[in-house]
């Protein structure tokens, strides 16, 4: 295993009586693309705040790029590009100038800052707007230069704090885009928080669960996915006409078969499919079924639609968490 | 080994030499944005637009008491006729002193108000703690930018009323008048920033920028307007009942000094006017009969001015330091978090 760029230990941050992050334990490769995800109020921001230095543990350590970020702020802070999450820039000032004003404060000499500058700018397409008011930005392009404004000091690790917020999904798909790109090409650890979904599975290599300040999953989405209470691996869907209860029966009877769930369907699917008399069933199992199912669905002389294997997405990772959980309460 | 000391000089020449003017100091970095940012902002351009006129009127009003001669009855003739400019006044019009102690602050307020505050509200705040500065960098910035526009400001303001004095008098400075100027250019810078930190304190508390504003706006009024006011009323509830007690009416009035010395206002209406005021010869309301008589009816000469309001410099310089501190303090231990 490689050496770990971002390292917590018990990490933990108390507010007087609540305790927004609980015992984290983390660690984080290089040129890695890790998703933290969670609810709002579940502690991301804070996690983060500590690993820059901004706000002092309780207890526990941050270590990253192997110096104590609690101690020693300063170095950490320099090789890391943070990006909050609602960016905000000097308003009255153009987005060149805000950046060169970034890169000054990183000790980059104004000329060479310069330079950079508008290199960053083409870099996350914003060459045109550069000389305009950043008052004037639309909330993707505020994003975009808060990515250009992170790069510009020429960190080994990037942490961005919702970077999908608000954003159109044209333009979360070009900035997700950007930041795979720029981890895959220039080998940057990213580091990001979501609660997002989908978005954060596009391109995240691992994610990590956190709910109410504790992590209470992290891996791949397979990994993930098993860790939840031994859950299914494996999902299918089929629009079937009609359907018998004795089906039912039969689908569960399948090797590998763990559940099978009927007409919870989403409408919108079902109108899709324009008839009325189809069903769709979602049969959960824990390996590969699917050749199967659709014969014992034929073989009894139903009907069948349409067969859709379905990788076993966060959102259901996400939704299971939540269920049934107290992991409600805003914070922030 | 020559050629590779000389290689491993080079690039270190060229850093120390030429590098340090083109990398400077985050700090510096952020106090050059800042004082860019006040010059360009409109708020400035009012602000100077108001005390440029209030200094203006003053001027015309000392000009024509001058002209008039109703200073010449003291006896004191042309001596410190330059300073009589920035004291004398028509009636028509406060004189220069009384606008600058009046509406200095509002120029502290106007730069401080909001200094923090809004960094956080637009998000800035954390994007900037984020890069490799100091968090203490950042206040201190904040602080030497807006003293640096303040002290460019009155300086400015001062010498264009020298000028136009020189201008329509014709009666050029002495080097003791210039200096005393000077002097009082100086405490009044120190007395802006002290304005300016309070403003600050307001910015580092209070999240919204139109609640500092007004916090400032309340303390500077009540020192300008109430705190006398208050202080007066105190005189009258503490007065002595037995007025022919000297001991207990003398007392009592050194308590009130030392109340109305809290005031900043107060303190810098004492400095400036005494060290334009040659004639002073006491900040002490209370002489006996025999200083007042034995004393030689001369002007102090600048340095003994200069020591009669020391003390109240170091009061100013000390409250400035004071709401720096707790600024300082107020600021250190706050969580930055985005836009909250």
């Amino acid at each position: 295993m490689e050496q770990a760029v971002i390292e917590l230990n018990g990490l933990t941050k108390r507010y007087g009586e609540f305790t927004a992050v609980s015992g984290l334990n983390l660690s984080i490769r290089a040129g890695e693309i890790f998703g933290l995800l969670g609810p709002n109020g579940a502690g991301k921001t804070t996690t983060i705040l500590m690993m820059l230095g901004l706000t002092e543990p309780s207890a526990g350590t941050a270590t990253v790029c192997g110096i104590d970020a609690t101690r020693n702020p300063m170095q950490v802070k320099r090789r890391v590009g943070y990006m909050p999450d609602d960016v905000g820039f000097y308003e009255d000032r153009t987005g060149l100038d805000n950046l060169v004003y970034t890169a000054r404060l990183n000790r980059i000499p104004a000329k060479e800052a310069r330079v950079r500058a508008e290199q960053m700018l083409e870099k996350v397409g914003l060459s045109e707007a550069a000389h305009k008011k950043t008052g004037a930005y639309s909330r993707g392009m505020r994003q975009r230069l808060g990515l250009a404004d992170v790069l510009i000091k020429q960190p080994e690790v990037i942490i961005l704090d919702e970077p999908t917020l608000g954003i159109d999904p044209e333009g979360v798909r070009e900035l997700l885009t950007l930041i795979r790109d720029l981890s895959r090409n220039e080998g940057l650890t990213v580091l990001l928080s979501s609660h997002h979904l989908h978005q954060v599975q596009q391109i995240c290599d691992r994610v990590g669960l956190f709910v109410g300040g504790k992590l209470i999953a992290s891996g791949d989405l397979d990994a993930l996915s098993r860790e939840l209470d031994g859950g299914p691996t494996r999902l299918v869907e089929a629009d079937i006409r009609g359907w018998t209860p004795e089906l039912t029966d039969a689908i569960a009877a399948i090797e590998h078969v763990s559940g099978v769930t009927s007409g919870d369907a989403d409408a919108l699917d079902n109108a899709a499919a324009g008839d009325a008399g189809s069903v769709t069933v979602r049969v959960a199992g824990t390996a590969d079924f699917t050749p199967q199912l659709a014969s014992v669905i034929v073989g009894s002389g139903a009907e069948l639609l349409g067969l859709r294997p379905m990788r076993y997405g966060l959102d259901e990772i996400y939704h299971r968490y939540f269920e049934g959980g107290d992991s409600r309460d805003r914070v922030h | 080994m020559t050629a590779f000391i000389e290689k491993l000089r080079r690039p270190a020449r060229e850093t120390s030499a030429s590098g340090v003017e083109r990398t400077p100091s985050p700090f510096w970095v952020m106090v050059q944005k800042e004082f860019g940012d006040h010059i360009r902002s409109w708020r400035f351009v009012i602000l100077l637009a108001i005390v440029t006129l209030a200094c203006a009127g003053s001027i015309y009003a000392s000009i024509t008491a001058l002209k008039n001669g109703q200073s010449t009855e003291g006896g004191t003739d042309t001596s410190f006729l330059f300073l009589k400019m920035f004291t004398e006044s028509d009636g028509s019009l406060p004189n220069f002193l009384t606008f600058l102690s009046f509406l200095a602050p509002l120029i502290g307020i106007a730069i401080g108000f909001d200094s923090v505050n809004s960094e956080r509200n637009k998000g800035t705040l954390s994007r900037i703690m984020s890069q490799p500065v100091y968090r203490d960098d950042f206040l201190n910035a904040k602080f030497v930018a807006g003293l640096l526009l303040i002290a460019v400001v009155v300086f400015a303001l001062g010498f264009l009323v020298m000028g136009m004095g020189l201008f329509t008098i014709g009666y050029p400075p002495t080097p003791e008048e210039f200096w005393r100027v000077f002097v009082t250019l100086i405490i009044t810078t120190i007395y802006v920033g002290l304005w300016l930190n309070l403003a600050l304190l307001f910015s580092v508390r209070f999240r919204q920028s139109a609640t500092s504003a007004l916090s400032g706006i309340a303390v500077w009024i009540f020192f300008l307007v109430f705190y006398g006011m208050i202080v007066n009323l105190i005189g009258n509830v503490t007065a002595p009942s037995d007025p022919s007690n000297a001991a207990a009416v003398i007392n009592q009035q050194d308590w009130l000094m030392l109340l109305n010395r809290i005031s900043p206002a107060y303190l810098f209406q004492e400095a400036a006017s005494t060290l334009l005021l040659p004639d002073t010869r006491t900040l002490n309301p209370f002489i006996t009969q025999d200083q007042a008589y034995l004393a030689i009816n001369a002007p102090l000469s600048f340095g003994q001015s200069l020591l009669l309001v020391w003390p109240q410099v170091v009061a100013i310089i000390a409250e400035t330091a004071l709401s720096f501190a707790a600024s300082y303090v107020a600021f250190m231990r706050q969580e930055i978090r985005s836009r909250s």
